[in-house]
């Protein structure tokens, strides 16, 4: 009898001195008991976390528990251990602890659920849902393949079996280029000329012939006006939309080399433009997107408000339905094409946290969207605009300035700005890096900088990617680039683009650049 | 539906919530990839594009639910909602889609009980014009807006589980579970069921929404991978 008691005592005592075991139950768990029975019950051992050492810490898993069934092989252990006992053992303080067992429990059970099971019921209909019919689970599984692949790519060396160069072809020098994340300075129309504008004129280079033209200027218009951004028509090269800082837009007819017209409707500088055939859409400064009909005299079809800060990008799909809009205020919003001044977006997505500039539709599936946030963000996202589902993001490390896809392979590339002024070759959907050219590139000399400008791309049999850094993609599948030059420190006289546009990098003698000359 | 501007009453609440049920159902079913997805259509609603199904039999099922659910709904009787996603194969449960619903009282009780027309409903609201008073200047202020909007959230944080939710890599099937009090009425056609809880869980919280009378939490617990990769 005595050593009963000393027993229960020293299991008592046993749990009071160990941390891990609940002070409340008075009764040893039952790991703790299995290793007593195992004779390895040492102090150290029984301080180990029940979890077989997968972690330094318990965490309790509220979904996994079957809370009902605990209690009660808890509460019915505690009384079979009590049941060995006679009744003159039980002290009054030992009963208490029986009773506060049960009620915290019970406590417990309704705290950490929220609800008391034994006050609700189950239910479910007995007619079950339909089965889904055929195999439904491939459909996302390209949703998936994205990470799962890009690990298994970085493994794999060989990404592309085709020559990607990483230097220059040629340099345009390019004197007085605002560096202004907002504005779209340059364009590259499908007649493979290159629209630039640097500050108060715009500049034709033609890629092929490679003639200069000066188209515009509009140092007429004050000391501070200045062109804020330049957008082609999409097809035949004929027209040139001209975004302006007092926030007029001009229509240029770059053959007659004549402005057509002038339109209003912004109070503020017109940093995006983009075609949809007929309809050129501007973003400005004042938060405003503005639809054109450029053939009618009362040009402005639709106002779109939903930004709150200036909008830096514009861009319609392929198929002319939808608008997407990138503005400082974080916000991408797309339009239907038939919004009028009264519509609001059909989504507007908000997850990026900085300023959207970078757009991009996918020329490969149709309501694919690509965006890039600035410094902020860094993250290129990738977009179903039918469902406004976010399919994938990817942390690139720096300011995403603008994005172009490859027409030819599922590839996008994406120029930064800040912190690293990279360019980066993607491959779509598994986003592993196909090359990254690097500042080394452009640190070696030292007045080169990437300038924070887009890219537009050439969808003819030369394919070029345009950005800061030209790169030209061709249908050869090599890549060549053409870096357009900021000379910083000393403005030259602006008719210097001229000699300069054809200095051939030096360091680059093993590509045949004979079709450019 | 009720008009934008006006308050929320009962029976509206009562809308709202299984037209949220309904949405955020049809959501996850389309997301998951749990039905074919063509066999969705493009919905506008909440100022989002939702996909709802087009398949007879699955809208039979969903209606039935519903019906039932609303009237539950009304008597307050509701206590969650539970999407049990499991294998067709292994019968594993895989994915659990938990709506939390409590009743919070807002003011109008007594209007409705009229409108409900339902003898449980009226001692139901008569026991909650006791506490109107209390609460009536805290709740039933807002507009069928602004709970669309919070419903807008919700809906699209289940849009974007996909990013963070694993891939169900095998056919699937659902099951919806109703927790309600003990004290309400069930219909034949219901059967008790067990929880089908998921075994080495994740667990994220969403968002919730609340009307005047309804506070709707949303939660989604999924099965852990089983090995541990990097």
């Amino acid at each position: 009898m005595t050593s009963n008691v000393v027993d229960f005592e020293d299991i008592l005592n046993n749990g009071f001195s160990d941390a891990n075991t609940s002070v409340r139950s008075g009764v040893r768990a039952r790991w703790e008991r299995k290793n007593d029975a195992e004779g390895c019950s040492s102090s150290s051992d029984s301080r180990k976390p029940p979890l077989g050492g997968l972690s330094d810490r318990f965490i309790p898993n509220r979904a996994a528990m079957d809370m009902e069934k605990c209690s009660a092989s808890i509460v019915s252990s505690a009384e079979e251990s009590i049941g060995d006992r006679t009744d003159s053992e039980f002290s009054e303080a030992e009963e208490d602890t029986i009773n506060s067992v049960a009620s915290d429990l019970s406590e417990y059970k309704s705290s950490l659920l929220g609800i008391d099971d034994s006050k609700s019921r189950i239910l479910s209909f007995a007619e079950k849902a339909p089965a889904p019919k055929g195999d439904t689970v491939n459909n996302l599984q390209v949703l998936y393949s994205a990470s799962t692949s890009s690990r298994k790519n970085k493994s794999s060396t060989k990404l592309v079996s085709r020559h990607i160069p990483s230097a220059p072809t040629r340099i345009l020098d390019a004197p007085d280029l605002l560096d202004d994340y907002y504005l779209n300075l340059l364009s590259w129309s499908d007649t493979n000329v290159l629209a630039v504008a640097l500050s108060q004129t715009v500049y034709l280079w033609n890629a092929v012939t490679g003639q200069i033209d000066e188209l515009c200027n509009v140092e007429s218009e004050g000391p501070d006006a200045h062109i804020s951004s330049v957008s082609w028509i999409q097809e035949g090269g004929g027209h040139l939309a001209v975004g302006t800082s007092w926030g007029k837009t001009m229509l240029w007819d770059v053959r007659a080399q004549k402005q057509l017209r002038k339109m209003d409707g912004h109070t503020d500088r017109v940093g995006a433009l983009s075609w949809n055939r007929h309809i050129l859409s501007s973003g400005g400064r004042d938060n405003l997107i503005i639809n054109h009909d450029v053939r009618i005299a009362e040009h402005k079809t639709a106002t779109l408000s939903s930004h709150t800060q200036e909008v830096c990008g514009l861009a319609w799909s392929p198929d002319g339905l939808t608008l997407a809009s990138g503005a400082n205020d974080n916000k991408l919003c797309l339009w239907d094409a038939a919004a009028s001044s009264s519509s609001r977006p059909r989504f507007e997505l908000t997850d990026h946290q900085a300023a959207v500039k970078a757009l991009a539709w996918s020329p490969h599936e149709r309501n694919l969207l690509a965006t890039g946030g600035g410094t902020a963000d860094r993250c290129i996202k990738f977009w179903n605009t039918q469902s406004g589902a976010m399919l994938n993001s990817i942390d690139t490390g720096s300011q995403v300035c603008a994005l172009q896809w490859n027409p030819h392979e599922k590839e996008i590339l994406s120029s930064h700005g800040f912190a690293r002024n990279q360019l980066c070759l993607w491959k779509y959907p598994t986003m592993a890096k196909v090359k990254e050219l690097e500042g080394t590139l452009l640190v070696s000399c030292t007045w080169l900088r990437v300038p924070m400008v887009p890219l537009s791309f050439l969808p003819l049999r030369m394919k070029l990617f345009v950005s800061g850094m030209f790169l030209l993609h061709q249908a050869n599948l090599t890549l060549e680039n053409v870096v357009l030059r900021m000379s910083l420190e000393e403005p030259r006289a602006k008719s210097s683009l001229v000699p300069c546009t054809f200095a051939r990098c030096l360091w680059n003698s093993n590509i045949n650049n004979s079709s450019y000359a | 539906m009720v008009a934008s501007d006006t308050v929320i009453t009962l029976k509206g609440s009562v809308e709202i919530v299984s037209e949220f049920f309904f949405a955020a159902i049809n959501s996850i079913l389309y997301q998951r990839g749990i039905y074919q997805p063509e066999t969705f259509k493009r919905e506008s609603k909440y100022g989002l594009t939702v996909l709802t199904t087009t398949d007879q039999g699955l809208l039979t099922y969903l209606s039935s639910v519903m019906s039932q659910m609303e009237s539950w709904l009304t008597d307050g009787d509701v206590q969650r909602l539970a999407l049990v996603v499991s294998g067709i194969d292994s019968g594993e449960t895989l994915e659990r889609w938990q709506f939390n619903v409590s009743v919070d009282n807002g003011t109008d009780g007594s209007v409705e009980i009229s409108r409900a027309g339902n003898d449980e409903n009226k001692s139901h609201n008569v026991i909650k014009d006791n506490i109107i008073d209390n609460k009536a200047t805290k709740m039933g202020k807002k507009t069928v807006k602004e709970v669309h909007d919070e419903i807008q959230a919700i809906i699209r944080q289940i849009t974007a589980s996909v990013t963070f939710l694993p891939l169900l890599n095998e056919p699937c099937s659902f099951d919806l579970l109703i927790y309600t009090n003990t004290s309400a009425v069930v219909p034949k056609k219901w059967a008790d069921s067990d929880p089908c809880y998921i075994m080495n869980s994740q667990e994220v919280k969403l968002r919730s929404f609340t009307t005047s009378f309804h506070k709707v939490d949303s939660m989604v617990t999924y099965k852990e991978k089983d090995e541990w990769e990097l």
